[in-house]
């Protein structure tokens, strides 16, 4: 059994970064180009590091399964990136990002990660800025802030609706830079499909060609596994389509604990879905929760007319709407965490409040917003009693300029115009904040293999915090795993080149093959689809925004059979000789079915409520707090990093004891 | 406007690969929903198709929401489809009439190769932005603080206007000479309006326009199809921004 030393530094927190940094070892320039590394995953994290470790002169090799790096799903983060510059001189500072991140994660971090974390935020903005991301900026040309839920300041830099989208081509000018240079080999269209291990270490990876099929190895002193979350596993996601989970789960059956699968955040604001047709869902920014006001119908039977068409969200007078986070929860209102809303919606819904054909959606409303905005903006255009239509016109101009990108979005997926009548919204799957589980320097169970981002699980907890995940990704691609990674490659200076042609590279190619040929040859009766949809179906029901014992009993014994049945009817098409997409899918799809019950596992064995975890089981039932999720700090405040078996129902639990020095550990109110 | 169904007849381009002759094969397909986007239907499709035991069609697509510029598609003479300021994936059924005929051909260009049925092979952007689209900057964590330069609002947001370009390639699909001056001028004017971008703004458009004419992609012959086509709405005004630049650059000496 490995152990768990998260090799946490000595000393206080604020100095355990700085220290730590000034006593890891340093790999000489000479040495360093003789130090090859593997990067899977080109997205914030990924593009960052391979960029970062290639400028500091080791040689990158870095995989994507996308065309191009640029494709990585970071570039749909829309809403912003955290950092303590306290710019809006609003209190801000690094032991409030700390504070609020370890508070909103519900006590279920690593208080010297996210101490870390915050401490480096801040270097993100002055470097990004460097690289010529266009952040907005006010009319004195300096940068602009927003608020983002869980929090009472302005912390949150952003590109209008498409922060992941200029950070991500921000990290990816930088790591196209590396490649003309010939720092950086970069593989598109590959796919990562084994680790290899050899004498205990991580030396490589077997990789597939999607374009031509073919299977190769690839040999390196580290891989960092930068391969994003896992949040396909419900079918219907907020995801990419290609996001996926096979890296992580074939560096895990190899050895790499996994921490905390259960942590999902379903995020509060997503278009709902519409019909069977659907393939994946679309959010829509939580920053929107800046100025739209979230409601129901007050009364049921106002809600089912709305749900029959025969009356319109415009037509409910201000008296009859339930403006139901504000009500709940007064001090946060609309900006309450993701987790927190989400709950509170769905709660609303099973009452028989929501909104749309299937009952699940809830109003986001702009009109208070517009109001507020269009008297501004007539005050300070000098226009005397400005109409009530000239009023709208004049606030619409300002909502446009802040979300117009998400407002065309919204109206091209639902035909409606969210300036006329109010979004529709529901919770949907959007981060994953489980993963692979790392030690302070990043580095997995498996010596040599590292994991950043997403794929990991150290900072956000229980709940992500918006625009945590970018601030994140970036903290680790540039500022976090190029430092620590010198630690072990510095006793990796005399390794030498790796041979690929070590027994090891030839087995675990052999392995890759094997399952290939397997799943080609099943020629069942059912398309790769047919079995996510059922694992996703069974996922959302049962290990969705609220489980229980008994669900997640019977989700384990359903995804256990779906597995067995996609093993012995799945239908693929063609040949693995080219590019093949339903062979790509089923792959993936294999391993959401193994990880899918590990997942129903953890959340079994985890009987509290934390987060986005809500067991029913475990609530408060009485006082200020009735009906809130109840965590159980004497049994749970610890990190699940499950190990690999053979089988995910036989998986062993370890445990990483969470300490907390710093922060209290406080029931969460955000009453 | 409410759900309905409609019946459409696909014309569909299939290749097997980059060496292999393609063709135009015809898909009836019935009952697919208004509400669904154009990617949804062809998951439809291919989901048919398996079922019967043939290939699916090949498509690019990967965050379907119109950000990752993996999607591409030729729809009925014009990329991205009929609608404006959308990509493929966020085109909706609607768009289309019960009984129509929809043609759906990969993105053409020379210097985009098929790679199988309607995926092609647009490294030729990457390669371009290898030659200059970046601020040479290293990772340092010490870089000055990112308010110590105030940029105007103005140029701010004119650089960020360029810089939303997804590289999809429907400009250079849409051109009829193929000319990538649209995305090549987006990079390029994002760089050169923010004071980090303009040390070596020289350079970079003489690299990035070289690797653009050794791609083969063609010359500019300001029609303005481009423009009309992108989905992010990258305003010709890059172009002569561009233009502007790359005079500077051969004009002037060092």
């Amino acid at each position: 059994m490995a152990t768990l030393d998260s090799k946490i530094p000595a000393g206080p927190i604020h100095e355990k970064w700085t220290n730590h940094k000034n006593h890891i070892n340093l790999v000489n320039p000479a040495n360093k180009r003789h130090i090859d590394i593997i990067v899977v995953g080109t997205g914030l994290a990924g593009g960052a590091a391979a960029a970062s470790l290639a400028e500091m002169g080791y040689n990158v090799k870095a995989f994507c399964y996308q065309d191009s790096p640029r494709r990585a799903h970071s570039i749909a983060a829309q809403g912003g990136i955290n950092a303590a510059k306290n710019y809006q001189n609003d209190g801000d500072s690094v032991y409030r990002l700390f504070y609020d991140t370890v508070k909103g994660g519900d006590y279920r971090a690593r208080e010297a990660n996210v101490h870390r974390l915050a401490e480096v935020s801040a270097n993100i903005i002055d470097q990004c800025v460097a690289q010529g991301v266009p952040f907005a900026r006010d009319y004195g040309g300096l940068l602009d802030n927003r608020s983002f839920g869980g929090v009472l300041v302005s912390r949150t830099f952003y590109a209008k609706g498409q922060t992941g989208q200029q950070l991500l081509l921000g990290a990816y000018s930088a790591l196209s830079r590396q490649i003309g240079k010939g720092k950086v080999q970069m593989l598109g269209r590959h796919e990562m499909l084994d680790l290899v291990l050899i004498g205990g270490k991580a030396r490589g990876i077997i990789a597939r060609n999607l374009v031509t099929g073919e299977i190769e190895r690839h040999s390196a002193h580290a891989v960092v596994l930068a391969t994003g979350g896992y949040g396909n596993v419900f079918f219907l996601s907020t995801n990419a389509m290609g996001s996926n989970v096979t890296a992580a789960w074939r560096a895990h059956k190899r050895g790499a604990y996994f921490a905390n699968p259960c942590f999902t955040q379903i995020h509060p604001t997503c278009i709902p879905r519409s019909g069977e047709h659907q393939s994946k869902l679309t959010l829509m920014s939580e920053s929107l929760r800046n100025d739209g006001r979230i409601w129901v119908p007050g009364k049921v039977e106002d809600a089912k007319a709305i749900r029959d068409g025969k009356l319109k969200p415009t037509q409910i007078k201000e008296e009859d709407r339930d403006y139901f986070l504000e009500r709940r929860y007064p001090a946060f209102g609309n900006l309450v965490p993701r987790d927190v809303a989400s709950r509170a919606a769905k709660e609303r819904c099973d009452e028989g409040f929501g909104v749309n054909a299937t009952g699940e959606a809830v109003y986001l409303d702009f009109q208070s917003a517009i109001m507020r905005y269009g008297k501004e903006k007539a005050m300070v255009e000098g226009i005397q009693n400005p109409s009530a239509d000239k009023i709208q016109a004049l606030g619409k101009a300002v909502i446009e300029a802040k979300y117009g990108n998400l407002f065309q979005m919204y109206y091209k997926i639902t035909d409606e115009n969210p300036y006329e009548t109010p979004m529709k919204i529901y919770p949907a799957v959007h981060y994953t904040m489980g993963g692979i589980w790392v030690d302070y320097n990043l580095m997995t169970t498996i010596p040599g293999c590292y994991a950043a981002g997403e794929a990991n699980f150290s900072e956000h907890g229980a709940n992500r915090l918006g625009a945590s995940a970018l601030m994140q990704g970036l903290a680790d691609g540039y500022f976090v795993l190029p430092y620590t990674i010198g630690e072990y490659l510095s006793s990796e200076i005399r390794t030498g080149k790796i041979s690929t042609d070590l027994p090891e590279f030839i087995e675990a190619e052999k392995n890759v093959k094997d399952q290939i040929e397997k799943m080609i040859n099943i020629k069942g009766t059912k398309s790769v689809d047919y079995f996510h949809k059922r694992l996703g179906k069974v996922m959302w029901d049962k290990v969705g925004m609220a489980r229980n014992a008994q669900g997640l009993t019977e989700a384990m014994a359903e995804i256990r059979a779906i597995r067995e049945e996609f093993w012995s009817d799945v239908r693929i098409p063609g040949t693995p000789n080219g590019l093949n997409p339903e062979l790509e899918k089923a792959g993936r799809v294999a391993d959401f079915l193994e990880l899918g019950e590990l997942f129903a596992k953890d959340a079994l064995d985890r009987n509290e409520s934390c987060g986005g975890h809500f067991r029913e089981e475990s609530v408060e039932l009485d006082g200020e707090q009735k009906g809130e999720a109840k965590r159980d700090d004497v049994n749970f405040a610890h990190v699940s990093a499950w190990e690999w078996t053979g089988d995910p129902a036989t998986s062993v639990k370890h445990k990483e004891e969470l300490v907390y020095e710093n922060i209290k550990m406080v029931q969460r109110s955000y009453k | 406007m409410a759900e309905k169904l409609i019946n459409i007849n696909l014309k569909i381009w299939r290749q097997q690969n980059g060496q292999s002759q393609g063709k135009m094969v015809d898909y009836p397909l019935k009952g697919v929903s208004t509400d669904s986007s154009f990617l949804d239907m062809l998951d439809m499709l291919n989901e048919e198709l398996v079922n019967k035991g043939d290939e699916p069609v090949a498509f690019d697509h990967d965050c379907r929401e119109g950000i990752c510029g993996m999607c591409s598609l030729y729809i009925n003479g014009e990329a991205h489809g009929p609608d404006r300021g959308v990509t493929t994936c966020q085109l909706h059924m609607r768009m289309f009439k019960d009984g129509e005929t929809i043609t759906v051909e990969p993105f053409r260009a020379n210097a985009f190769p098929v790679v199988r049925d309607l995926v092609v092979d647009r490294s030729a952007f990457d390669r371009i932005m290898q030659k200059g689209g970046f601020v040479s900057v290293n990772t340092s964590g010490n870089t000055q603080d990112a308010n110590a330069l105030p940029i105007p609002k103005v140029d701010a947001d004119k650089a960020f206007d360029a810089a939303t370009c997804i590289g999809c390639g429907a400009c250079v699909a849409t051109c009829k000479n193929a000319s990538a001056m649209l995305f090549v001028s987006a990079k390029v004017s994002q760089l050169s309006l923010l004071p980090q971008g303009k040390v070596e703004a020289k350079e970079r458009v003489l690299n990035m326009v070289n690797q653009m004419d050794l791609e083969g992609f063609g010359n500019c012959t300001n029609t303005g199809a481009c423009e009309v086509e992108c989905p992010k709405g990258i305003s010709l005004d890059n172009i002569a921004r561009m233009n502007r630049e790359y005079l500077k650059a051969t004009v002037t000496i060092d």
